[in-house]
């Protein structure tokens, strides 16, 4: 027990210096992407609520908390990831000026 | 479906690999777009790593079909504009679920756990809690469906201790005791009640730094959760996001010139300061207003004109006309660049992205320490809907709330021109003596009403 404790707060001290050493290097630019993507990968915690959900010998009280737990996790995955690509669409440099449904 | 743990581990890493690549991606333009789906990839495979030991699918279906639409609505459908908002709903609802997964795990094991595994429940369910109570407050404001304005009563921050040391004791109480699901209740009820009290003194100037914070608490959360459940890729990720957004909360106090404490309890800008606003008008200031084709002359025939955008400009949503009004003058041989504060708007870099939007190549956006030195040999400086970040003020009036903030000093170009809707304070609630400025122009009305006046205007010049 203590010695998976010590195990997982190795990683978590480890991954928060890779995370300031990794966000140190995003330009001002890029500040609102970076924290829509880092919001949508909070999201991860709909893996816990799966789990909750997902259980066979859950009882009720798992099973409604853990759908609303995959239902919110669900969100912030989903819109944190697709409003984040929509903002760095925008980033891509000059986009070809008339688009091909545009064309059509 | 029987999978080796070992696979499911496995699986576990290379998302844990895939979220830190991306993010590596996400600090050049070029490959941000590849970091973010790097990003989503990993969250793929960690989800196919999770189904694989679920064995009760059905509330899992529900939950992600419904989780599905509700987030493609809310992302495909939203304005660019109303950005802050719609992430700071999503940190709200990353919290709440960290929160009531604490919570269901709490109730089923009936707390027998041990501190290694009780203590981070606990953790869990306070921060997530107060963190989605908090993003719904911040989603509410920056929706402008409740008020902007710091939300004061005497003795708030009084309260707010005691509320924080209430939940600290009913958790101290819970490790001590074991099992007691009402107290556990009542310490989620409370760190709700924290979060909406939390948020509702800091005024909306101030939500870059509140939004970064609370998504940090939601990754510290979100890491908890990890320790609950003996799953790392939940830790490591919940790790990153902690640090990306405590780096972006300093960065965003230091770019206001302010410690982040302040930023947090000083109810910043709730009572419009009178003292600055009598100096002002006591320098024997007047304000003068322009009409559209006294500016349009001014921009046309100028040689340097540099664009100072604000909030306003993302509230009228004129990003596009300023993008035309900025075309038309390079046209007639003007050189106009783009002046970007570091906390203008509402959400860090706010303002690149809706330039961006409207297609304005990089080259033109100046940070706040490229453009100041260029402000002097700058004919005119034109300000649209920023308040607060051109105040001078904050230079050279110590009385000033918001002396010391480093500011774009559009007052040193040789000209100013104001697109305003009225004489209105801005977020911080602080007059600006810009607007009494004998160099100064006020145009009063919708930014975007504004800028396509002065594009008519200056096609007639």
């Amino acid at each position: 027990m203590t010695a998976r404790l010590l195990a997982e707060i190795t990683v978590l001290v480890l991954a928060g210096f890779v995370g300031f050493e990794v966000i140190s290097k995003v330009p001002t630019t890029l500040h609102t992407p970076l924290m829509s993507g880092t919001n949508a990968i909070h999201g991860i915690v709909i893996v816990g609520g799966m789990l909750v959900a997902g259980a066979a010998a859950g009882g009720w009280i798992g099973a409604v908390l853990g759908t609303i737990a995959v239902i919110f996790g669900t969100i912030n995955v989903v819109g944190g990831f697709l409003v984040t690509d929509r903002m760095l669409e925008m980033f891509q440099g000059r986009r070809p000026a008339p688009r091909k449904e545009e064309q059509a | 479906m029987h999978v080796p743990q070992v696979w499911i581990d496995f699986g576990y890493l290379l998302a844990a690999v895939c979220f830190i690549l991306g993010l590596r991606f996400l600090s050049s333009p070029k490959t941000a777009r590849q970091g973010n789906l790097v990003a989503a990839a990993g969250m793929l495979v960690a989800l196919a790593a999770t189904a694989v030991q679920v064995t009760n699918f059905t509330f899992v279906i529900i939950g992600v079909v419904i989780g599905v639409v509700v987030g493609v609505a809310g992302a495909r459908f939203v304005k660019m504009t109303a950005m802050p908002q719609m992430v700071a709903l999503f940190n709200g609802v990353g919290g709440g679920a960290a929160a009531l997964i604490a919570t269901s795990d709490y109730l089923q094991s009936a707390g027998g756990q041990g501190p290694g595994v009780l203590i981070p429940v606990v953790f869990s369910a306070v921060v997530g809690s107060i963190s989605f109570a908090g993003s719904m407050i911040a989603f509410l404001k920056l929706q402008e469906w409740m008020t902007g304005r710091p939300v004061t009563y005497p003795g708030q921050q009084v309260v707010n201790g005691l509320i924080a040391l209430a939940i600290l004791a009913i958790a101290v109480y819970l490790m001590v005791t074991g099992s007691i699901p009402p107290a556990y209740i009542a310490m989620v009820v409370l760190a709700l009640v924290l979060g909406v009290a939390f948020v509702l003194p800091i005024g909306g100037a101030d939500m870059p730094v509140v939004i970064s914070l609370l998504n940090a608490f939601t990754g510290l959360a979100a890491a908890a959760t990890g320790f609950v459940l003996g799953n790392t890729v939940l830790i490591v990720a919940g790790a990153l996001v902690g640090a990306s957004g405590t780096l972006l909360t300093l960065l965003m106090s230091r770019a206001m010139g302010r410690s982040i404490g302040n930023v947090l309890f000083s109810a910043f800008g709730s009572a419009p300061a009178a003292g600055a606003a009598a100096a002002a008008g006591a320098d024997g200031g007047t304000v003068r207003s322009g009409t559209a084709d006294d500016v349009a002359a001014l921009l046309a025939y100028a040689r340097t004109v540099v664009i100072v955008p604000g909030y306003g400009l993302a509230v009228a949503q004129a990003q596009h006309a300023v993008r035309e009004l900025a075309d038309l003058l390079e046209k007639r041989g003007v050189e106009v660049k783009y002046a970007i504060h570091p906390v203008a708007g509402r959400m860090p870099g706010h303002m690149n992205v809706l330039l961006a939007e409207a297609n304005v190549p990089y080259e033109q956006l100046k940070e706040m320490d490229e453009i100041n030195p260029e402000l002097e040999r700058t004919d005119v400086a034109l300000v649209v809907g920023a308040n607060d970040t051109t105040n001078p003020a904050a230079k050279d009036t110590p009385s000033s709330p918001i002396y010391g903030m480093p500011i774009i000093e559009v007052d040193k170009a040789g000209n100013v021109v104001v697109l305003k809707r009225s004489m209105a304070a801005g977020f911080a609630g602080v007059d600006n003596p810009l607007y009494f400025n004998p160099k100064t122009t006020m145009l009063f009305g919708d930014a975007k009403k504004s800028l396509s006046d002065l594009v008519n205007a200056v096609k007639n010049v």
